[in-house]
């Protein structure tokens, strides 16, 4: 068993019309044993930048921490709102440091451009390269299952509420699929003016 | 010591924190993940007036493609480009790294940095890491001297040759090369025959995929051509699979409106940078 | 050696040799593909793709991975193909004999409990491949049977298999089984529902897997017998 696969978890981020939505499981396991049904993947990095973090646990809250530090300097000093890009680049180059002894995670980013407002949506493996794509973007222990079910889901140009449908059809079914994900789910759509942040209902097996 | 006020300077290069920890996991019998490969077909060839890079653009995690169009040709300097295959994060990182100390270097010397340098500095950085940075390049570009193409392995060994490929897709690629490359092709011919040799890679070798990126570097222009030919496209689908509102059941919703309450804008007196050193 | 032996106290690492070593040998390979198969009330659909492939390589793009064993029978394999190969010439020469003693042909449900009885008959040495068993049971209804490689046999009305089969397995269950949806009813499966479906998820899965491409055949089971259609995916 791979050490990204020990917690579990899956996460997904999705383009809309005018919109990013980021959707994520909330199971927090040690293998096959659950412990908790809300355990927090997706991390508010700005009012509209969300970064999930799948894999292993540890890590993922070392990493937020450690990503949350830099980003808090670079704003005090910038004096501005970093973009989704600028973002990206800040976590790849923390996860290449790390090149010889990886954080084992594989990080997602969601967010709006805080001047332009486009949409953008990026992940990386755990080395930090960038893959940056005009549709959809997984990861997790059901990358598989998630990539099967975006593939035949997905539509360019989708209305946040329409988008919100999307993008949690593909997560709920592909958690059902894997053992390590799932137990409830959380789904955020960010627009220009709003964040909406549901909960979704799940099978809890 | 270091504070939250004074945060302490970490030092440069690779950090080797985790190295213990995921050592002691890989032993209790956590494999470390794979990371994304670029299981690739890259070729360069040299032709009458400069030299053509190409690259296909699929990245493979294992079986699993995880990026259909990536951008496999990087920059390094203005007359200079480099394709990468192997391990993903090394091709990115490496060429960025290299690019910068090129434009160092182009800086403090005030002249077109030649290949040879670039070639230099990176088989100097591989062969410092052992083959550790999982980094199989080739370089292309055109300088005082001509157009020149090398190719380098990850442990930092390098060739000088007219037209060379890399990645898993290389023996389809090659065997393109091996019958149609001759010395002194013209520019279309030069396109066309690297375009095949990627085209044989996507084809032939599963690893390598979808669409074929160019790089044509002459005597002072570059024409980057991503993509030169979309090799496949993805299949129509039958039907539409858009759920009706509220298919997905939910538990709880909530809406934070993003306010913006105040905008303020700080003119900054503009002072020239200082240059004198 | 003599000589070494007299200096056996002293290391020398630097002139170690190694033993004869056994060469690794494993007896299977995994060439890849993908199965689906979904049922009707009286039809059932069951498809692979024509990929063969090994490693990075491809052996051919248009290799059948459907065994029609009767009229009302398919079998869809994917796994190791030389397994494959032997497995469906001995499965079909025991559909001859049953229907010499019994005159008649078998019907799937027998035909299935009789390839699961073949699968674990080689318990311990195993046919490396995933087996999916498509066909009209005795009321005329379509049945899907899959198996793993040892024998254990499940009937389901849509299952995917092979090395796509995560990828397709769970739009079946939102699109076919209707799960996780809210206010919709869940209508019975049409024909040309089903081919659609089959034909979208391949796509997909075409697009994510380097082991399925080139095209997909599908043969489409009724009470009248089996036709063919044949769809092309993506090339690289």
């Amino acid at each position: 068993m791979s050490i990204l696969a020990y917690n579990g978890g899956a996460i997904i981020a999705m383009k809309g019309k005018n919109c990013v939505a980021i959707a994520a499981d909330r199971r927090f396991g040690i293998q096959g044993q659950t412990i908790s049904c809300d355990f927090q993947k997706i991390f508010e990095m700005g009012p509209h930048l969300y970064l999930g973090l799948p894999g292993l646990s540890t890590d993922t809250q070392t990493v937020m921490e450690r990503l949350r530090f830099r980003l808090n300097l670079y704003e005090l000093k910038e004096n501005r709102r970093i973009h989704p890009k600028t973002f990206s680049s800040m976590i790849s180059n923390l996860l290449y440091e790390k090149r010889f002894g990886p954080y084992f995670v594989e990080p997602v980013v969601a967010g709006l451009d805080p001047v332009t407002f486009e949409p953008y949506i990026c992940n990386m493996d755990l080395l930090g390269c960038l893959n940056v794509p005009v549709d959809f973007v997984v990861g997790g222990t059901c990358s598989e299952q998630l990539y099967g079910m975006c593939e035949a889901l997905y539509e360019a140009d989708l209305e946040p509420n329409d988008l919100f449908e999307t993008i949690s059809q593909a997560l709920v079914n592909a958690c059902d699929r894997d053992a390590m994900s799932g137990w409830g789910a959380i789904v955020h759509v960010i627009e220009k003016d709003k964040v909406t942040t549901r909960t979704v209902k799940t099978r809890m097996d | 010591m270091s504070s939250v006020l004074v945060p302490e300077i970490p030092a440069p290069g690779f950090s080797f924190d985790l190295c213990q920890r995921n050592n002691f996991l890989s032993k209790k019998g956590f494999q470390v993940p794979k990371a994304i490969k670029t299981g690739t077909t890259i070729a360069g060839i040299v032709y009458k007036d400069g030299v053509i890079l190409g690259a296909d653009t699929r990245a493979t995690e294992d079986t699993i493609v995880a990026d259909k169009n990536c951008r496999k040709i990087h920059y390094l300097a203005q007359n200079m480009y480099v394709c990468g295959a192997g391990t993903a994060a090394d091709t990115d990182m490496t060429s960025q790294m290299i690019a910068s100390q090129l434009e160092l270097h182009r800086l403090n010397t005030g002249r077109i940095v030649p290949v040879c340098t670039a070639n230099a500095m990176l088989k100097q950085l591989l062969f410092r890491h052992q083959g550790h940075i999982g980094a199989a390049l080739v370089l292309g570009g055109v300088d005082l001297d001509g157009p020149h193409l090398h190719c380098i392995f990850p442990h930092g060994s390098s060739d000088t040759q007219q037209y060379t490929t890399m990645g898993s897709g290389s023996l389809a690629a090659m065997a393109v090369f091996e019958s149609r490359w001759k010395p002194g092709l013209s520019e279309e011919e030069g396109k066309e025959l690297v375009a095949d040799a990627i085209r044989a890679g996507v084809f032939n070798d599963l690893a390598s995929g979808s669409n074929v990126d160019l790089c044509i570097i002459r005597k002072g222009s570059v024409e980057y051509i991503r993509p030169y030919d979309v090799a496949n496209v993805k299949g129509v689908k039958q039907s539409s699979y858009r759920y009706k509102r509220g298919t997905t059941a939910v538990l709880a919703q909530t809406i934070r409106p993003i306010i913006i309450e105040k905008e303020t804008i700080c003119k900054v007196d503009t002072e020239s940078m200082d240059t004198s050193s | 050696m003599a000589m070494l032996n007299e200096y056996s106290g002293r290391n020398l690492p630097d002139y170690e040799f190694e033993a004869v070593k056994k060469v690794h040998f494993s007896p299977y390979a995994d060439n890849g593909g993908s199965v689906i198969a979904l049922a009707g009330d009286d039809f059932c659909i069951i498809a692979g793709d024509t990929r063969l492939s090994s490693g990075f390589s491809i052996y051919t793009r248009e290799q059948q991975k459907l065994f029609p064993l009767s009229n009302t029978t398919v079998l869809g394999c994917s796994g190791c193909w030389c397994d494959t190969l032997t497995l469906t010439r001995i499965l079909s020469a025991r559909m001859q004999m049953y229907k010499h003693e019994h005159h008649k042909e078998m019907s799937t449900p027998a035909a299935a409990q009789m390839l699961s009885t073949m699968l674990y008959y080689k318990r311990f040495f195993p046919y490396y491949v995933s087996n999916m068993l498509a066909g009209l049971d005795e009321n005329g209804k379509g049945c899907v049977y899959s198996y793993d490689p040892i024998g254990h046999c499940e009937r389901s009305n849509y299952r995917a298999g092979g090395s796509a089969g995560a990828l397709l397995q769970p739009l079946l269950d939102n699109q076919v089984g209707y799960k996780n949806q809210e206010g919709v009813d869940p209508t019975p499966l049409s024909q040309e529902r089903a081919l659609s479906i089959i034909k979208d998820v391949f796509i997909s899965a075409a697009e994510r897997d380097i082991y399925t491409g080139d095209g997909i055949s599908i043969k489409i089971i009724t009470k009248d017998g089996v036709k063919n259609e044949s769809f092309s995916l993506r090339k690289d």
